[in-house]
């Protein structure tokens, strides 16, 4: 960190590079949009990165099962932020690996979505908001993290990554995962979104005791038991929390290797 | 005394509700495989109380489910595949506080197969702990990770002895270690903050002394990890912004990049290298504003220039009278993790800061295993190992030594789209003259891409090197016709014709033979930086000329032997040179004097007594399309559909 930068600006100076680079080095981006927190701290670095414009289409995978908040939001700032926004819906249940647990197979309609778009689109870059401190596996990311042609991750054969040169050639068929917040954490998200006035999805907020710390499909997130209902609370209550983040998300708790048997098969 | 803060998140929040930072410190653990890094990593997790609720406990169920005594390693091993096989594969990120810094811990793997991965996680560090086992000490793999952190530039090595309870917390058993990885580290200019005696298991050392090492009076790995300091500062270098890339996302041209050292605001008046452009900052750009500088290294920034000037992803903003050099060749110290060895005269890929070039390596130099006590140097880089190269750049760009500047002094290599190594800049320019300061070589006022597009061909110096009578004035004369009639730009430069005018000052003494072929291989470079094709026909006997040549003309340079058995040559005679010197009347004349060193690797080798000067003239253009010197008509119009 530099002289009068602090650690938001050293994070944000960080992603913006690495959308100018993925910008720079792939033909046919796309910025994976969730509506949840993350993503919309990355569509806000996308916009500082291009001085206003978001030069790619924003992708929101719809598994058709989000709260109604959550749509309310991606019609609202869609519009708003004069995003590209293209919606892809998921196929049914039934063409999901049935040997998957429930909430993990309910989510892996997800991955399918995605192929779905891939192949449509013919993108070579995905930018997806996923940072290491979240999830075990996700801590071994690369910035830039080639996927197979079927969208799979080989995490025993990645390239090695160092001083801010990332192997930015995928193979022909393939694409590159591109991850600009890999390194922020779930604080780092919330001071952000403070400072910069970033709008959010009110579920985030508690009301009756209760709210969410991660926004996934309805029917298999739940709230977790809290107060805050500001963002400064939101910050205080991490500085004492020992409960992971992802906690109220069932998918990663039904079996020990769910979530990086769905990160294999293509799962941000 | 436990220098711990009582702790906090999963992974540690270092944006405090008010706001307020503290140092933030990037460490990466290294070392021998087994030596217990993850151990290490797992025991000062749960001694800075950063383990997340229940994890402990979770691990520990699956350990007894799995009928596997617990170890503290497990907690970073999350993937299945890792607790398979016992070994951490990647490197894995951890944040957690000591009293006045916070820490983020990179796990990196011991494993040789690995050696890329620990490269990814420790450049990513500002200091290093370096862990080796009390029982097996210093290993090769111990070795290698320190000569890398030296190559990564990492200066702050704290150095832990683990496992002491193996060996009975012995003194003389630390002691003989601490010498030994003391004097090793010292060697690569790497002097080690600490030296600590450790059980990972047990947890002396980590945070608190105990009485088993009551002989070790230093600090704890968790007071040694206090007192490492954060990357040093590089707002007080000179300014380098290299470019990203230039946006018209509206009527602004915005020039975007990262400032990687030195500061800038708008007004400065700066040089863009490496063709040394003049302009002046009219603006930093922001969103949703404008931005009021002054702003320094680490910024993303966007600028607008006061004048309309051709600049590319690549090049180097930066303040006039103090900007990076213009090179196009770079000697760098490497290390390799291809599973090819790199060996001179590969053609590679260059990434330097943004800028990317095609390049070939010329030489290569001290090419070790960092792993062994004394190794022999070999002729190629092999995989995880490292050496000096000299290489030849396609195209000039503008770089820094690494001790003046780490972040324009580094590069790396790629080999099929992938990075297959990197390394520092340890000069610029390596082998070649300087230009006197009094003298400014003036740019010429056309782009080489100007050019050209309108010739279908890079520039290029063809080569052609053989006997007296073997062809190479005939060849020469038939490729010249060939490429003009497709409209491209030949010249012509035969070695009789420039000793009748240029180098009417020479003779044939093995000086004047060397001075000779320097001249005419700057003028036929001259010619290719311009975008001409020079072809050279001369006999150039000498092996170290044509090599002096090649060097001049740098990645241009494209050698023809002209293979024509000698008897043949004799019997052509055009110039009748071979009947004056048998007859004594012709006096250092190559041909029948052995004084005719064949080439060793040429790019092309051709015999002009098996066949007609057509098909050779055929022969040489199919090789020109080959190495990308003349443009392949169907490749083009494929791109341009």
């Amino acid at each position: 960190m530099q002289l009068g930068m602090d650690h938001l600006d050293a994070l944000e100076a960080q992603s913006i590079y690495i959308f100018r680079e993925a910008f720079a080095r792939l033909k046919k981006l796309a910025l994976l949009w969730s509506l949840g927190k993350d993503s919309n701290v990355m569509i806000w670095l996308a916009r500082k990165a291009f001085f206003g414009h978001v030069p790619f289409p924003a992708l929101h995978v719809d598994t058709g099962k989000k709260f109604p908040e959550m749509y309310a939001f991606r019609d609202r700032y869609g519009k708003e932020w004069d995003l590209d926004l293209r919606v892809e819906p998921c196929p049914p249940i039934d063409a999901v690996d049935p040997t998957l647990p429930p909430a993990a197979r309910s989510a892996a309609r997800k991955t399918e979505g995605l192929k779905t778009a891939l192949t449509k689109y013919g993108f070579d870059g995905l930018i997806a908001g996923i940072r290491r401190d979240e999830e075990a596996t996700r801590a071994k990311e690369r910035v830039f993290s080639p996927r197979g042609t079927e969208g799979g991750w080989d995490v025993r054969d990645q390239p090695p990554e160092f001083w801010d040169q990332f192997n930015a050639s995928p193979p022909s068929g393939a694409h590159l995962r591109i991850h600009p917040i890999l390194q922020w954490t779930e604080a780092d998200i919330w001071a952000y979104t403070k400072r910069e006035n970033i709008p959010i999805i009110p579920l985030y907020l508690a009301r009756d005791g209760k709210r969410y710390r991660s926004l996934g499909d309805s029917d298999i997130t739940f709230p977790v038991t809290s107060n805050a209902a500001s963002i400064d609370d939101i910050l205080v209550e991490l500085d004492g929390t020992k409960i992971p983040e992802r906690a109220g998300r069932a998918l990663d708790h039904e079996t020990e290797d769910a979530f990086e048997r769905l990160r294999v098969a293509g799962y941000l | 005394m436990n220098m711990i803060v009582p702790n906090i998140a999963p992974n540690a929040v270092h944006a405090t509700p008010t706001g307020a930072t503290r140092p933030q410190v990037r460490i990466v653990i290294v070392g021998h495989v087994d030596h217990g890094k993850s151990t290490l990593v797992g025991r000062l997790l749960h001694e800075t109380g950063s383990l997340p609720d229940g994890k402990l406990e979770m691990l520990k169920a699956v350990s007894a489910r799995r009928g596997m005594p617990f170890e503290w390693s497990f907690l970073l091993d999350a993937l299945q595949t890792e607790r398979d096989q016992g070994i951490t594969i990647d490197t894995t990120q951890i944040r957690f506080r000591t009293r006045s810094r916070d820490v983020v811990l990179i796990d990196a793997p011991g494993h040789a197969e690995f050696l890329r991965n620990m490269i990814t996680g420790a450049s990513q560090a500002d200091a290093a702990v370096l862990i080796i086992d009390a029982l097996e000490g210093v290993r090769d793999q111990t070795r290698r990770h320190g000569y890398l952190l030296h190559l990564l530039g990492i200066k702050q090595v704290a150095v832990v002895v683990n496992k002491m309870d193996r060996v009975d917390f012995s003194e003389e058993r630390f002691n003989a270690i601490r010498d030994e990885i003391s004097a090793h580290l010292t060697g690569l200019g790497v002097v080690p903050t600490a030296v600590i005696p450790i059980s990972a298991r047990d947890g002396d050392g980590v945070a608190e002394h105990t009485a088993r090492i009551g002989w070790y009076g230093g600090p704890t790995v968790v007071e040694a990890l206090d007192a490492l300091e954060p990357a040093r500062p590089l707002d007080e270098l000179a300014l380098r912004l290299p470019v990203q890339a230039i946006y018209k996302f509206d009527d602004r041209r915005i020039v975007a990049g990262r400032i990687e050292s030195g500061g800038l605001s708008a007004g400065d008046e700066i040089v863009i290298m490496p063709a040394g452009k003049i302009a002046n900052i009219r603006s930093v750009e922001g969103w949703p504003a404008p931005l009021s500088g002054p702003h320094g290294a680490g910024r993303s920034v966007g600028i607008t220039l006061d004048r309309e000037l051709f600049l590319e992803r690549g090049d180097v903003i930066a303040h006039v009278g103090a900007a990076p050099r213009d090179t196009r060749r770079i000697r760098a110290r490497i290390f390799w993790l291809h599973e090819t060895p790199l060996a001179a005269g590969a053609s590679i890929l260059l990434r330097l800061g943004n800028k990317e070039t095609r390049a070939t390596v010329v030489a290569i130099e001290k090419a070790v295993d960092p792993g062994e006590l004394s190794s022999a140097e070999t002729k190629a880089i092999a995989r995880n190992h490292v050496g000096e190269i000299d290489i030849s750049l396609a195209q000039p760009l503008a770089a820094d030594p690494y001790a003046d500047n780490p972040r324009t002094g580094r590069l790396v290599i790629e080999v099929q789209g992938r990075i297959a190594g990197g390394g520092l800049v340890l000069s610029v320019d390596a082998g070649q003259r300087a230009v006197p300061v009094d003298i400014v070589p003036v740019e010429s006022a056309l782009r080489p891409d100007e050019r050209s597009a309108r010739y279908r061909h890079n520039g290029a110096v063809i080569w052609l090197t053989g006997l007296p009578g073997s062809g190479k004035s005939t060849l020469a004369r038939a490729l010249e016709r060939k490429l003009f009639s497709s409209g491209g730009s030949p010249i012509l430069l035969d070695g009789d014709t420039l000793r009748a005018g240029l180098n009417g000052d020479l003779g044939f003494s093995t000086a004047d033979r060397a001075e000779n072929i320097r001249r005419l291989a700057e003028v036929a470079t001259h010619l290719a930086r311009n975008g001409h094709v020079a072809i050279v026909a001369a006999v150039s006997p000498s092996r170290d000329d044509r090599a002096a040549a090649r060097r001049i003309a740098d990645s241009a340079f494209r050698e023809i032997y002209v293979a024509t058995p000698a008897e043949v040559c004799e019997s052509r005679d055009p110039k009748g040179h071979y009947a004056k010197a048998r007859a004594g009347v012709l006096h250092g004349f190559t041909g029948i004097g052995n004084d005719y060193q064949p080439p060793e690797t040429v790019e092309l080798t051709l015999d002009t007594s098996a066949r007609s000067v057509s098909d050779a003239a055929d022969e040489i253009e199919q090789m020109l399309i080959k190495t990308g010197i003349l443009f392949d008509e169907l490749t083009d119009l494929a791109a341009n559909i």
